[in-house]
């Protein structure tokens, strides 16, 4: 086990430089530069372009200055966003716990909705509960969740006015009425996100559940008279959710990367709107920093899911 | 509009037979900035009307959340670094300057005691110097009392090349400044400086303390703690700052203006797009305030329609504008393709052009797709009726195009396409992607075809299209292609900046790393003359007569073919009263916002 580890660890770090150059690279080619703005605004004359730039460091070569951001990163530096002349670290720092309460919220109520639903699908499988359960799902992602946020704007804040569409990260209320108000924002978006997921969830739940429903040992356990609800929960649901944890790990990384689309409509201050407006601006340092911190996360949620995949099912060894 | 002309009309200001604002109005008409028509008057030695912002509070506060949408979020609160017009707004709550722009172009004075003019000793004849007098008792939010020095500091800490201050063009024409006593500064220019009015005023000009930053001037700018929690004299105190989301900010209680501010605390929430924007004040009314929406007006009218809010335009310098390019795209001379040794095969000959002026349809552009938010304009001279001219009239009539372009030769072929000496009327037309604009192509594309002329659209990117990447062809500054369309933007109250885009020596070319402004690339001797005399003109009417003259010579020769002049427009909710300018930030005047219950 330990040996395996190490080893993973190992082949980690070539495949993360890899991705990193790669990034540096597209990056570099991608057309447009930060000073964009500054370019048709004729109270900034050429030379103080030049000069942000050589500042900035945008003149050298690419390859000097994937150099430069490798070595700075290996320090701890991340280097500084270009639009607000922040270190990138505290940019970061700053969205990372909007984006766990919303999305980490949302997917613990993908789960809470998708494990009881498709069990439940699989242990009636074609019952009408099934079918409407089924429709549900592909309803739910099939419906991408730009239209459905704007549904749940028109409704719930332009129509009702129950909700507001515009998320504070720096509510200034205090007490009960500030766990009110941060509740209250976080609704829609949270269903919005929890729901589409929600919908692969349960798809994936009723298959593994109706994959292992039909085996030898569970009609065993059955015959020996254990009650259902026993059997459905200790030898059916415990093997059948050996894929789906390994799904859920890998979908972590997005917990932290956050929701770009859902994260725009309703302006919420996280990992994915910050990494918009800074493609958007062109601010290479940050776009760099999300997007690697992404495939790091990537890569040891791989690691974490193949482990916890032996562990849940000890015929899997390491080696 | 000659030297006479205006001057006369200035006289019968002085005389009192026509108001200031009458006489804005039609400086405005006629192309020159309001700010500028100001200083004309000011300079003229017109009293300035005591500008007074109305305001009704009884006392400061009182007035609970003032909420303020942006659609862009600001990223830094540092206004000598501001990017864009939201990191000039958003510093505005903390930060002022010595004097703002007000919608007729008057001066406003707000950390400077009074207006510099020839009866307060503040301007001299030989336009080499300005004395700013600075309001007494105003203290930073610490609670340090603002002075000349912190003035001064302003100007050593832009005009650092190493600082990379984005506001250093404001402030790198100014020699020296002297500190006469405590409150009295004497800015000192190399040259005579028709236009004295730009360090130290509006968006550019707001003053940072010296005791905060002066040990972060030059290499270490980046540094200072200040960067992102702003101790300013503005009427609004830092409470938070998440760059690219929101600030926060509290009642100042020792504002320097009587009775200011109104609101107890500004809550300013950026991101997102800026339809969404405009619903949350114009139809939810969850905000007070939204910034640039950028919308279509029929969008706005729906909208609008909510109940809560309305859009407020107002008129600005931004001009739509197509672009003839001048040099030959497709030629390559010494690796440069569109090089100024080239001619246009087809623009060179200016039945073309006049055919393309024909056929610009720009009543139906401004009533279909600008609606409110966009006046169609010939050139820069508007109305008044009187004060149109006649060579500047604008037409579209592709009967009229059909009648040049056959007077001058070109035959319409098989394909319905017209030639002449073997070169067919093709041309490719690009702009950046935007749907405003993509609507107004084809509406051009259309006209074209009925008079045989094949266009060819391209869009491009914006983010691309407005780069100043030098190895991108698809920018704007390297027009590889026959025309293109999109708005310059006039950020500067005075034309002086504005206008040097037509100077030869701005010519956007290899050489400079296309950075030159003069992107068309046309060039003309005398608007290279009279552009150096107006430079140099310290009298303000013959000033603005020369900037009259340059606009003619640019809109009669037909390769800038003028649009749509394009206004600003914010979304208001119902009872908001804020003093909006046009030539200055939407926030230039947030002491002096409050709600009309």
């Amino acid at each position: 086990m330990g040996n395996y580890l190490l080893r993973r660890l190992i082949i980690a770090i070539p495949s993360l430089l890899g991705i990193s150059l790669i990034l540096f690279v597209l990056l570099a080619l991608a057309p447009g530069d930060p000073f964009g703005e500054l370019a048709s605004n004729p109270n900034i004359p050429p030379e103080v372009r030049e000069v942000l730039r050589a500042k900035f460091g945008i003149n050298d070569p690419v390859f000097v200055r994937y150099f430069h951001w490798l070595v700075a990163m290996l320090h701890g530096d991340w280097g500084f966003s270009f639009a607000s002349r922040v270190d990138v670290d505290t940019l970061i720092l700053q969205r990372i716990p909007t984006t766990l309460y919303v999305v980490g919220t949302s997917q613990l109520l993908a789960l809470a909705v998708a494990l009881p639903v498709g069990v439940y699908a699989a242990m009636r499988p074609y019952s009408i509960f099934d079918q409407i359960a089924n429709t549900f799902a592909f309803i739910g992602f099939s419906l991408p969740t730009f239209f459905t946020g704007l549904l749940l704007i028109l409704v719930f804040s332009v129509n009702l006015g129950w909700l507001p569409f515009v998320y504070r990260a720096d509510i200034a209320a205090t007490g009960w009425h500030w766990y009110w108000e941060y509740i209250k924002q976080a609704i829609m978006p949270i269903t919005v996100l929890g729901l589409f997921q929600a919908a692969s969830y349960t798809r994936y739940v009723r298959s593994a559940v109706l994959d292992v429903i039909r085996l030898d040992y569970v009609t065993t356990a059955r015959s020996k008279g254990i009650g259902e609800r026993k059997v459905i929960v200790k030898h059916v649901v415990r093997n059948a959710l050996i894929p789906v944890v390994t799904l859920v790990a890998l979908q972590m990384p997005s917990v932290f990367g956050g929701a770009i689309i859902t994260e725009q409509i309703f302006r919420i201050p996280g990992i994915g709107s910050l990494l918009i407006s800074a493609i958007l601006a062109n601010d290479t340092p940050v776009i760099m920093a999300v997007a690697f911190v992404f495939s790091c996360l990537v890569v040891f949620f791989n690691l974490l899911a193949d482990i916890i995949y032996g562990w849940l099912d000890p015929r899997i060894s390491f080696r | 509009m000659n030297e006479q002309e205006l001057r006369n009309l200035v006289g019968q200001v002085k005389a009192g037979r026509m108001s200031r604002r009458q006489f804005v109005q039609r400086m405005v008409a006629i192309g020159l900035t309001a700010p500028m028509a100001g200083m004309m008057l000011h300079q003229s030695g017109v009293a300035q009307a005591a500008t007074a912002v109305p305001y009704k509070p009884p006392k400061a506060g009182g007035g609970g959340v003032l909420k303020l949408l942006f659609w862009q979020a600001p990223t830094l609160l540092n206004p000598h670094f501001a990017i864009g017009t939201k990191d000039q707004e958003a510093s505005r709550l903390f930060y002022e300057p010595l004097a703002g722009w007000d919608r007729d172009g008057n001066l406003v004075p707000i950390l400077a005691e009074e207006i510099p003019s020839k009866d307060n000793d503040g301007l001299k004849e030989d336009g080499l110097s300005v004395v700013w007098k600075l309001k007494k008792g105003v203290k930073w939010h610490d609670g340090v009392p603002f002075t000349a020095d912190d003035v001064i500091f302003n100007w050593e800490y832009s005009n650092n090349p190493q600082t990379a201050a984005a506001s250093i063009g404001s402030y790198k024409d100014v020699k020296a400044i002297e500190k006469l006593d405590d409150h009295t500064v004497r800015m000192v220019f190399a040259q005579p400086t028709p236009f004295w009015a730009n360090a130290f005023v509006a968006s550019y000009g707001l003053i940072i303390p010296k005791h905060l930053f002066a040990d972060y001037a030059g290499d270490k700018s980046r540094d200072a703690p200040a960067n992102l929690k702003p101790v300013g004299t503005g009427p609004y105190m830092f409470v938070d700052f998440r760059p690219g989301d929101s600030v926060a900010a509290k009642r100042n209680p020792g504002y320097h203006q009587e009775g200011r501010p109104y609101f107890d605390t500004v809550e300013l929430k950026g991101g997102g797009d800026a339809v969404s924007a405009a619903r949350a004040v114009l139809q939810t009314g969850e905000y007070d305030y939204a910034y640039n929406i950028q919308v279509e007006d029929e969008i706005l009218q729906k909208l609008e329609a909510g109940g809560q809010g309305k859009a407020s335009l107002s008129v600005c310098g931004n001009i739509e504008h197509i672009q003839l390019n001048v040099t030959d795209p497709s030629v390559e001379v010494d690796g440069e393709r569109a090089s100024v040794k080239t001619k246009h095969p087809l623009f060179s000959d200016p039945a073309v052009r006049e055919a393309m002026n024909l056929l610009i349809d720009r009543d139906s552009v401004q009533k279909f797709i600008y609606g409110r938010a966009g006046v169609a304009t010939p050139n820069f001279l508007n109305n008044p009726e009187q004060f149109r001219s006649k060579n500047n009239k604008y037409e579209f009539s592709i009967e009229k195009a059909n009648q040049v372009l056959e007077a001058a030769g070109w035959k319409k072929g098989s394909d319905g396409i017209r030639a002449k000496d073997g070169k067919q009327l093709k041309l490719v037309f690009q702009t950046s992607i935007n749907s405003p604009r993509q609507k107004n192509q084809a509406v051009i594309k259309q006209a074209c075809q009925k008079a045989g002329i094949d266009v060819e659209l391209k869009s491009v990117v914006a983010s691309v299209f407005f780069s100043s990447d030098t190895a991108n062809p698809d920018t704007y500054s390297h027009f590889y292609c026959d025309m293109q369309m999109y708005q310059t933007t006039m950020p500067q109250a005075d034309p002086q900046f504005f206008m040097n885009q037509f100077t030869s020596g701005e010519v956007a070319s290899k050489a400079n790393k296309w950075q030159g402004r003069n992107i068309t690339r046309w060039q003309s001797k005398e608007y290279d003359d009279v552009y150096h005399q107006a430079e140099k003109e310290l009298d303000p009417v013959k000033r603005a007569a020369l900037f009259i003259k340059l606009n003619d010579l640019v809109v009669a020769d037909r390769y800038i073919l003028p649009e749509i002049n394009r206004k600003l427009a914010i979304g208001v909710k119902n009872g908001m009263v804020l003093h909006e300018s046009g030539w200055d930030n939407d926030l230039w005047q947030i002491a002096n916002w409050y709600r009309d219950v």
